[in-house]
């Protein structure tokens, strides 16, 4: 035999009403499926049955409010008496004090410690109450309430009460000081050159007010934090692109041709970077409190610029993928990211970032970290340049790529190294199927 | 890496009482099988009258005919709490939420809600506040939004109802949740906002209240 119990739906909850019995005496009930109806607090829950077996006694009736672990029911397991008794829960509760009045709003509590619990509620005035917005209305117009007559229930001062008092002693009362100096309202009758420039009326303010986006607000929130928890240092190499882009040149069509890709400058420098950090697992970890966490997977988060915001889809195991991987990858979370049809996964999750400012014109930036990452790569243009090679001049194809990193957990030495690599893979670039 | 849950928020705009509820239940029952993700759903609902599972019919004061006279229509439900109207110029929103992942306790759940309504509306000049033993939030002695909240398996679903600019003379056909107390609304007490913009405030606060990371990934 089981018992039963109203659970403990919080801790500040002492009792529940049984609102509906889901199954009646003598009905057979798995375990698990639901078995009543409760209400607390305008939540309504199901509450499932704590074994299978026949309901065999219905000890509250619907609409009866109870403590928490009083026995509501009891089960007969399913092959009778034998089974051990499963549920040894219920110390039981002071005893059902039936609920007086209304079903809705439980009744007042029995005696067990609630308080420390009670979430704080504004204290009704002992003398009448005054709700906030009346006292507002009163602070900001300099108000004596005791002044004004009530004519809400049992006296209370309403909006309107104010409204009309204001209204009625408008005249008599003596100007409450304006904040800003004197606006004074007749200006053009008094033509006074040397006066304040008149502040702009409300309606025809010369800024507009508009509430952050939620995304908005939550890259503000992100950004800040950043560099509040990040001792942000950027690293700037200039890398020689010569070698990728005659590989690219070489490949484009037929990338177009045979995947519908293009193929541009990034999934190379992702897969650079996905190398390098392979290399300097540093670069790849987290900071923990006094721990660092190495991370086993790279997965590289790739910024994409929205229309009005900024989301960093993560490529899993970008070290695991070729150029055409990460091209595809790219271009796919790139696109989905546009049309907002991203997974909340797709965006969690990433060891490390890079963003491609080159897109937009920028030669060199210095990039945000992406918390909780310690690392995040900038590419710049990749522009035809004149550079000093064996002391002649060239004309080769050069990028920059900013490396900001945490300070905390990196040293400049150690970054450096690490966007040598990435340089070396670049300059050196030795894969010829992509 | 300590991860945050997430919650995705969906803005759902104006949607037939109906439609949201099968909604709700497709995600709720997503959620009780452990899939899927949080989610908090924004939207308005035409016209409508909905009576909570405790609800008592007498607290709906006209009859069906001036009800669809009115073109209002009305929907027994599973939500806690007694009447309520919804309307346009109402915020309506619906969290999806596995309280096994946040607090196993409906009172903190609903405070919380509470709180984020509250916090919402002080961003606006409004001082909203809670009364003992009366669920949802009051400005003076006047209900601004009102809370039902339905659970199964930790899995919450309905929510809450934040007039924003609702036609207040709708409430005149309902005793709100059973209570003689009079309701108002943003744009009553001087704020004229949108249901959008209050919406997306709103989400923000809500992701703080619950220790979550709002997402606005996928809209529908």
């Amino acid at each position: 035999m089981t018992d039963v119990v109203m659970p403990q739906m919080g801790e500040s909850i002492v009792e529940g009403t049984l609102t509906k019995w889901l199954k009646k005496a003598g009905q057979h009930v798995e375990r698990d499926e639901p078995l009543f109806e409760i209400s607390t607090d305008k939540v309504d829950t199901e509450i499932p049955s704590p074994a299978a077996g026949v309901v065999s006694e219905v000890l509250v009736e619907e609409g009866k409010t109870v403590g928490i672990n009083t026995v509501v029911a009891r089960i007969q397991e399913g092959d009778g008496a034998g089974a051990p008794a499963a549920n040894v829960s219920a110390t039981q509760a002071p005893a059902p004090t039936p609920a007086p009045a209304a079903v809705s709003v439980p009744a007042p509590a029995p005696p067990p410690p609630a308080p420390a619990v009670e979430a704080p509620a504004p204290a009704p005035e002992p003398s009448g109450p005054i709700s906030p917005l009346v006292r507002k209305m009163a602070r900001e117009n300099n108000l004596d309430l005791s002044a004004v007559k009530g004519t809400g229930a049992g006296g209370r001062i309403t909006k309107q009460d104010v409204e009309a008092y204001l209204a009625q002693s408008a005249p008599a009362r003596v100007a409450p000081a304006p904040p800003q100096p004197a606006a004074a309202a007749p200006v053009a009758s008094i033509p006074a050159p040397q006066a304040l420039p008149p502040l702009p009326a409300a309606g025809t303010a010369k800024t507009r007010v508009e509430p952050l986006s939620t995304m908005r607000s939550k890259i503000a929130e992100h950004m800040v934090l950043s560099k509040r928890t990040s001792a942000h240092v950027t690293t700037i190499h200039r890398v020689d692109m010569t070698e990728v882009a005659k590989v690219r040149e070489r490949s484009k069509a037929a990338f177009q041709a045979n995947y519908g890709l293009p193929l541009t400058y990034l999934p190379f420098v992702t897969r650079a970077a996905a190398v390098a950090l392979r290399h300097y697992p540093l670069l790849n970890a987290s900071l923990d409190g006094n721990n660092i966490l190495y991370h086993n997977e790279v997965n590289i988060g790739i910024a994409v610029a929205l229309e009005n915001g900024l989301i960093v889809p993560v490529i899993r195991n970008a070290d695991e993928k070729n150029v055409l991987g990460l091209q595809r990858a790219i271009v796919d979370l790139a696109a989905r990211a546009r049309s907002r049809q991203l997974k909340p996964d797709e965006v969690a999750g990433g060891t490390f970032s890079i963003t491609n400012f080159g897109s937009f014109g920028s030669m060199v930036g210095t990039p945000i970290i992406n918390q909780p990452q310690v690392a995040i790569l900038g590419v710049g243009t990749v522009d035809k340049t004149p550079v000093v090679v064996n002391d002649a001049i060239a004309i080769r194809s050069i990028c920059h790529l900013s490396l900001s990193f945490d300070h905390r957990l990196i040293d400049g030495a150690l970054a450096d190294q690490f966007v040598s690599k990435l340089k070396s893979v670049l300059e050196g670039w030795a894969e010829e199927v992509l | 890496m300590p991860e945050r849950r997430t919650c995705e928020v969906r803005e759902l705009g104006r949607i037939g009482y109906a439609e949201a509820l099968a909604l709700q239940q497709q995600f709720a029952e997503e959620r009780k099988r452990g899939e899927g993700v949080d989610r908090l759903l924004l939207l308005e609902h035409p016209h409508v009258i909905t009576l909570g599972r405790n609800g008592h019919a007498e607290n709906l004061l006209a009859g069906d005919e001036i009800l669809e006279r009115a073109g209002i229509g009305f929907f027994p439900t599973d939500r806690g709490g007694d009447v309520t109207y919804h309307g346009p110029g109402q915020l309506v929103g619906y969290p999806i939420l596995d309280l096994k992942l946040w607090k196993r306790d409906v009172g903190a759940y609903v405070r919380a809600v509470e709180q984020t309504i509250i916090d919402t509306l002080g961003d606006y000049g409004i001082e909203a506040g809670r009364i003992p033993k009366l669920t949802g939030v009051w400005v003076g002695g006047s209900k601004i939004a009102a809370i039902g909240v339905h659970l199964s398996r930790w899995v919450t679903s309905h929510g809450f109802a934040l007039n924003v600019s609702t036609d207040l003379h709708y409430f005149q056909y309902i005793v709100p949740c059973g209570l003689t107390k009079p309701v108002t609304s943003m744009a009553a007490l001087g704020v004229d906002r949108t249901v959008e913009e209050v919406g997306r405030n709103l989400a923000v606060h809500f992701g703080r209240r619950f220790d979550c990371e709002i997402t606005e990934l996928i809209y529908d």
